[in-house]
């Protein structure tokens, strides 16, 4: 091989190499990995991912998250594709009415889902609380979604707090988690 | 002449008509990926997939062409519900990428390819010329007694 052919080689393969490694930087500075929920298992309070989303509720107009601090949130990923989310939104309806005066929003994330199919779920099971549409799912790797229905609970202080409650909160099986993630969001000490 | 006229617009014309006639659903189901399974739709029959195939079937029948079709989903979901990505802005990159690598790939094949048929030329240690002159005298006396 001439020198020259070997140089140009030599450039193709170590380019190769630094592209690859620009990449995985990349990956490690702005992937997700296992997004917020990760974090929180693994016992830290990582600060609840911000967004700003349409809502699909009759309100409208678009929601920020960051607008919520100062109040007790529970997050609630769902799509009106998703049979524990239909079984499971008059528990969530119910929790908002009932926590609504101590300062607790829920908050509906309808993601991968048609906008029209959202609020006709928001009309069929009477929810008036804030409902925002991600219908790419953009939120959904940082918060660390895995499936639907997922709740999070976040502090006054916009802190991940509890337990991730993976299927429907009126669950038997989840009914303690979701009632611990409450009391943690609301900053109830008892 | 005008007849020939006639006959090749209305070919032209028809051909352009069938082109551009109504979507085929099977054909969309194709070019659509299902936004949480990521197989195209007529891979999948996840409750989503199953949903975006109704909606299709609603357009095609309310008279949407595929490309209608098409951006009301990039607008729902993102255009990561389409099987081939967008030739534009940063998707292009993905049609271009490949193309670099096989262009790459073809220059080098070709610099190796010159180089290697260089050293044959002029022998594996280049001295094919340089043969020693008794060697050669054998070389041929054997090559002879071979072909006897």
């Amino acid at each position: 091989m001439t020198g020259r052919a070997k140089t140009v080689g030599q450039v193709i393969a170590v380019s190769a190499v630094v592209g690859l490694l620009v990449l995985l930087g990349w990956k490690l500075a702005f992937g997700n990995g296992g997004g917020a929920s990760a974090e929180l298992a693994g016992g830290g309070s990582p600060v609840a991912p911000d967004f700003t989303l349409p809502r699909i509720d009759p309100e409208g107009g678009d929601l920020a998250f960051s607008s919520l601090k100062g109040k007790a949130v529970v997050v609630n990923f769902w799509a009106s594709w998703c049979i524990p989310c239909k079984d499971e939104a008059p528990e969530l309806q119910k929790t908002y009415e009932k926590y609504r005066d101590q300062g607790l929003v829920v908050l509906g994330v309808d993601a991968k889902d048609f906008r029209q199919d959202g609020q006709r779920f928001i009309k069929r099971f009477g929810i008036t609380y804030p409902v925002v549409g991600d219908g790419k799912g953009s939120t959904l790797g940082k918060w660390g979604v895995k499936g639907f229905p997922e709740t999070f609970f976040v502090d006054r202080e916009g802190r991940l707090v509890g337990t991730v409650v993976e299927g429907g909160v009126d669950l038997e099986r989840n009914r303690e988690q979701f009632a611990e993630g409450i009391r943690l969001a609301l900053g109830d000490s008892k | 002449m005008s007849r020939i006229v006639i006959v090749v617009s209305a070919l032209v014309l028809a051909t352009s008509a069938v082109a551009a006639g109504p979507p085929v659903q099977a054909d969309l189901e194709a070019e659509i990926v299902c936004p949480t399974c990521k197989t195209t739709l007529d891979q999948s029959n996840a409750p989503i997939a199953v949903r975006m195939k109704t909606y299709i079937r609603a357009r095609i029948a309310a008279g949407d062409s595929a490309a209608e079709i098409k951006s009301q989903l990039v607008d729902q979901f993102g255009p990561g519900v389409l099987a081939e990505p967008p030739k534009r802005g940063f998707d292009l990159l993905a049609w271009l990428l490949p193309l670099g690598a096989v262009a790459v790939g073809a220059v080098v094949v070709g610099a190796l390819a010159v180089t290697w048929s260089k050293r044959r030329d002029t022998g594996a240690d280049g001295s094919a010329d340089d043969l020693d002159p008794d060697l050669a005298r054998r070389l041929d006396e054997e090559l002879d007694r071979f072909e006897d």
